[in-house]
């Protein structure tokens, strides 16, 4: 199983002094958070994509070629990637580039933003989002599978004989996951390519991510990719951690309580037993975190928001090593004993590599033997 | 509902009042009683029984805000929604402020999806100070559930205070309003069948569908 974290990369003011980190500052602590990641141990960085204040990742791939250079094992990822809105062909050419870049640490998910305006800033219409991100994939997907490719659709120039460049690292395309909070056509997407889906899943109830994982397994299965229980499933989670439970309520409610989000809304408590929001003490993370498998099944990724609503850098980086240090470790050990062996580990580049290995020896061997015949 | 399951053997149909009356007792709450009665005698002469519930708005106040926030209802409010949406007629009250429906009774309808309420048997019914309040009840709630679309019985119900003097109120001309509304009411649900929204869980567009635009 693999752990790690997701920033939407917010500006917000820190409602306990009124500070509010410049640009600059979130920027270079963004890359402070997922170097930290790496440090304590974690496996997964990823960055959202938002084109408006207050947001500050608007070219992810530049911020996640940064911090490829300058770790060694963190997968880089984001969350999402607006298919909507970004030209497949772009994304097709920026991530390949990655790939190269982070000696194929990188993958990516799929997703429709939460920003209204943002699709006419980039010539698009919102009633379009689905039809969108349906379109735009496949094309993507085609574009680092074939070499050369002739398409025509609705929502961009056609293409003949065009080549993306540069090809995916080693012939692998980059893993993608598809994440949605309640779109029952993008669960179907996924199941269809056989790709990982991702269900947010913080800021909702638990039933809203059963009921997407649930269809997604299914039509995984009827596509033929494998049973229900090997499809490939991510989860966001939130928390704030402290050693005692108590000192984590006391110092996360003015946070919780002014979050853009949900802040000026329910409570604390109710909100953390509505939603999968934990603030409490490691044993706390680790109880609640378990418990997502009982609603999902066996999942793959494990992803938290941990430096959100204004939380100053030297509050996030001791949140890191907690999870780090304290929660995840036991969570993988728990995780991988309850796993039965059927069910796959979240696809690297390396066992993505290994199987079109293993696929083009098969097939030659066929070769071989009608050859012989 | 539970009471669904009968209807092979027995017609069972639930109406669901949903006041936003503030006091309590309130006349708004009173006015939803009055009218339920009147809609249960008229569905009585036909086959079968009829419950009644009330969902008191007060009550939600709170999680109706939050709802606002977060785009998910609390477990009490959604068992309120759940009721709406599976009653085979709602009666809706609201008391008139500043010349329209009270904020609390819009916050709790416009936590419902669109499409959920398509075909459903309404009544409108409103409180108020005066008479020259009434017409709230068309320029305002009618548009809004016609928006929703649910079906409206033609006669919607205001009280104002001066109408719940004694022979106004049992036997006067409020008293006459509320059993011809509860009447049309009866025989919207009796004829409708009404909609269940579709489960897009459950009846899913397949990827080669949704390629194929």
């Amino acid at each position: 199983m693999q752990f790690g974290v997701f920033t939407v990369g917010d500006v917000t003011a820190d409602p306990t002094t009124g500070r509010a980190p410049s640009e600059a500052e979130r920027i270079k602590g963004t890359l402070a958070i997922a170097k930290k990641a790496e440090e304590v141990g974690l496996d997964v960085f990823a960055t959202g994509e938002h084109h408006n204040p207050p947001f500050i990742p608007s070219s992810p791939t530049t911020t996640l070629a940064y911090i490829a250079a300058q770790t060694e094992r963190l997968i880089l990822s984001t969350s999402t990637t607006l298919i909507t809105t970004n030209d497949p062909v772009k994304i097709a050419e920026d991530y390949a580039t990655l790939q190269h870049l982070a000696d194929g640490r990188v993958d990516l998910m799929m997703g429709r933003g939460n920003t209204g305006p943002v699709y006419p800033w980039f010539g698009k219409d919102i009633r379009d989002g689905i039809p969108l991100a349906i379109e735009n994939y496949q094309l993507l997907h085609r574009l680092w599978r074939e070499d050369v490719v002739d398409w025509a659709g609705k929502f961009r120039t056609p293409l003949q004989g065009f080549t993306s460049a540069p090809r995916p690292l080693d012939g692998v395309p980059p893993f993608v996951w598809h994440g949605s909070i309640r779109s029952p056509e993008i669960a179907e997407q996924a199941a269809y390519y056989g790709d990982g889906f991702f269900a947010n899943h913080i800021f909702w109830p638990p039933e809203h991510t059963a009921r997407m994982v649930k269809l997604y397994r299914q039509r995984y299965a009827h596509y033929a990719h494998g049973q229900a229980d090997q499809a490939i499933v991510g989860l966001g989670g939130q928390a704030f951690i402290r050693k005692n439970s108590q000192d984590a309520v006391r110092e996360f409610r003015p946070y919780f309580d002014n979050a853009p989000v949900y802040g000026h809304g329910p409570s604390l408590e109710d909100f953390t037993s509505q939603t999968p929001l934990t603030v409490g003490s490691p044993q706390e993370v680790i109880d609640r975190t378990l418990g997502f498998r009982e609603y999902v099944g066996d999942y793959q990724r494990q992803l938290f928001l941990m430096d959100h609503a204004g939380l100053p850098l030297k509050i996030v980086l001791e949140q890191l090593d907690l999870l780090g240090e304290e929660v995840v470790p036991v969570l993988r050990k728990e995780f991988e004993t309850l796993r039965p062996a059927h069910v796959p580990a979240a696809p690297t580049h390396a066992s993505l590599l290994a199987e079109a290995k293993a696929t083009a020896e098969q097939s030659r061997s066929i070769e071989t033997g009608k050859a012989t015949q | 509902m539970t009471h669904r399951t009968h209807r092979t053997h027995r017609i069972h149909r639930t109406l669901v009042v949903v006041t936003a009356g503030l006091s309590q007792p309130s006349s708004t709450r009173l006015l939803g009683d009055r009218i339920a009665a009147a809609t249960s005698r008229a569905l009585a002469e036909g086959p079968g029984e009829v419950d009644v519930e009330v969902i008191e708005l007060r009550e939600h106040a709170q999680a109706l805000a939050s709802n606002l926030l977060t785009g998910f209802p609390s477990d009490d409010l959604r068992t309120a929604l759940d009721s709406v949406l599976a009653a085979d007629g709602l009666i809706v009250v609201t008391p008139i402020f500043n010349g329209s429906y009270s904020g609390l009774f819009k916050m709790f309808f416009d936590c419902i999806e669109q499409g959920s309420l398509n075909g459903k048997p309404v009544l409108l019914a409103a409180t108020g100070g005066s008479a020259r309040h009434s017409l709230a009840l068309e320029h305002t709630m009618r548009p809004m559930f016609a928006y929703l679309r649910a079906i409206t019985a033609p006669t919607a119900v205001f009280a104002a205070t001066e109408d719940w003097g004694t022979s106004g109120s049992t036997h006067g001309a409020l008293a006459q309003r509320v059993d011809r509304a509860g009447t049309e009411l009866a025989r919207l649900v009796a004829v409708t069948e009404a909609s269940r929204p579709a489960d897009p869980f459950e009846d899913i567009t397949s990827f080669e569908e949704l390629l194929a635009g």
